[in-house]
């Protein structure tokens, strides 16, 4: 197969879209960098959207990319992939992992049982600048930072503290619940409603906020 | 030998990251050591100012990455301390003008010339940034006891993570004991509770230290203060010597709960 088989590229509105074929990884890459290099002038300056396909990208290669492109005045703003980690890489980066419109693959996934039952298992310090999204349910053990972000269509526990911005059932899901050690955020949203949190305790206990009679209430959280 | 190369970074500017390298500078080439300072910061330089080095600049290290003159050119030797060099940045070029494979291959070639080779990041999170740290052993990220200096430190932080960077060490500089007393100012135990990173210097708020950066002569040559001290600590420790933090008070109290020398409570 050809590069340019391996490599199709389409203008978006803000920036370009380039879809990898289905090869190994080094191919593919070598492949990229073959096309950007021959076509140099066109790409100078563009803000590049890369989808991947299947492809398990790891820190390591997406930083490479990230640099390579950067060497040749290419800007990385997104990496698309139905591969779970890639997704993961992307938004330990930064990057963003979907463009504007959810892509049509995902939409479809939406209304799947599936979705609901999975949750996305984070075992870090979400950091400022993260962005998590995930179609179900997100756990996190560890602290959620002021400036980092949690989108979940479904509830979203923190075993930690939780500092940053959380929304729960993100698409409209009026059942999703936010629990965490120490339920601070900066703002938090579950489907439409929008709450901020009051003064700070003292002493931090436990809590689960939820929607009740479309308001949302923090109460807390005794086991048993 | 075989330098280590450590990158020193905080996200926001203006909180005392260049200050900070010429000190720990200092303080490393007091105690004998062999130190490359690299200027970051190219477009913005600082550094050279700060070290009172200006006016002996012939080259910067874009003309050594493209190859207009050897390294050992490009390296100006302190006035003062002869195992101290300075590698400064261009001035009229930008961050483009260096990639961070560039630095890698660099500090590749310094690793056999020096035991420490400081770099001076500049502020953000872009490409010089990304230059700077990319061949960085440790990584000490400089903040201020202040909420956006925090969330900042916190940001990059995440990205050295994500990086696989997990060598870091924080210094926390310009504090204001008076101000935390009051409740003014986020406290150490604020800021570590936080960043959840190790702690390796706590500076405090001194305004000799603005005097002497004027002066280009590195606060730690003057060598009485407790922001003086605080800076040789931080060259002794990252030599790998336990040295206790500094009482920046007379007496018993909040500080020493700090410095887990407690004695319970107040």
């Amino acid at each position: 197969m050809s590069d340019s088989n391996l490599v199709q590229i389409k203008g978006l509105r803000d920036g370009l879209l380039v879809t990898l074929g289905e090869a190994g990884w080094s191919v593919l890459h070598t492949a990229l960098l073959g096309q950007i290099d021959e076509k140099s002038d066109f790409f100078k300056g563009a803000r590049l959207a890369l989808d991947v396909g299947p492809q398990d990208l790891h820190v390591v290669e997406m930083t490479a990319l990230r640099d390579e492109l950067s060497e040749r005045g290419i800007t990385l703003w997104a990496v698309l992939s139905n591969s779970s980690a890639t997704e993961n890489t992307a938004q330990i980066l930064g990057l963003a992992t979907r463009l504007s419109k959810l892509r049509p693959d995902t939409i479809t996934q939406v209304h799947e049982p599936s979705a609901e039952d999975s949750a996305m298992w984070v075992k870090r310090t979400v950091r400022s600048g993260v962005r998590l999204e995930h179609e179900g349910n997100v756990v996190v053990l560890g602290d959620v930072n002021p400036g980092a972000e949690i989108i979940a269509s479904g509830s979203v526990i923190v075993w930690g503290r939780l500092r940053g911005v959380v929304h729960a059932g993100a698409q409209g899901d009026k059942d999703a619940v936010v629990c965490a050690l120490d339920l601070s955020p900066t703002q938090l949203r579950i489907a439409t409603e929008i709450a901020t949190t009051p003064e700070r305790r003292s002493q931090p206990y436990p809590e689960m906020a939820r929607l009740k009679e479309g308001h949302l209430e923090a109460e807390p959280w005794h086991p048993g | 030998m075989t330098a280590k190369v450590v990158t020193i970074a905080s996200g926001k500017g203006g909180v005392g990251k260049t200050t900070a390298v010429a000190n720990i500078a200092v303080g490393l080439a007091q105690d004998g050591r062999k130190v490359v300072c690299i200027d970051g910061d190219i477009g913005l330089r600082n550094l050279d100012v700060i070290m009172g080095l200006e006016n002996r600049i012939v080259y910067d290290i874009v003309d050594v990455v493209e190859g207009r003159c050897r390294l050992r050119q490009a390296m100006i030797r302190d006035k003062r301390l002869p195992e101290l060099f300075l590698i400064p940045a261009a001035q009229t070029r930008d961050k483009n003008a260096v990639s961070p494979s560039d630095m890698v291959r660099l500090c590749d070639e310094l690793r056999q010339e020096c035991e420490w080779v400081l770099i001076d990041s500049p502020a953000g999170i872009e490409r010089g940034f990304r230059n700077s740290i990319a061949p960085a052993d440790k990584v000490l990220i400089v903040t201020n006891p202040e909420v956006s200096a925090v969330r900042d430190a916190d940001r990059v932080i995440g990205l050295l993570e994500a990086e696989g960077k997990t060598d870091q060490g924080l210094i926390i500089n310009r504090l204001n004991l008076s101000m935390v007393k009051r409740g003014d100012m986020l406290s150490v135990d604020d800021v570590l509770d936080l960043l959840a990173i190790e702690l390796v210097g706590i500076v405090p708020e001194d305004e000799n230290v603005i005097v002497s950066s004027n002066r280009g002569t590195p606060i730690v040559l003057d060598g009485k203060s407790k922001a003086s001290q605080a800076f040789i600590n931080i060259s002794q420790r990252l030599q790998g010597q336990h040295v206790p933090f500094i009482d920046l008070e007379d007496h018993d109290g909040l500080w020493s709960r700090l410095t887990k020398f407690a004695k319970g409570g107040e």
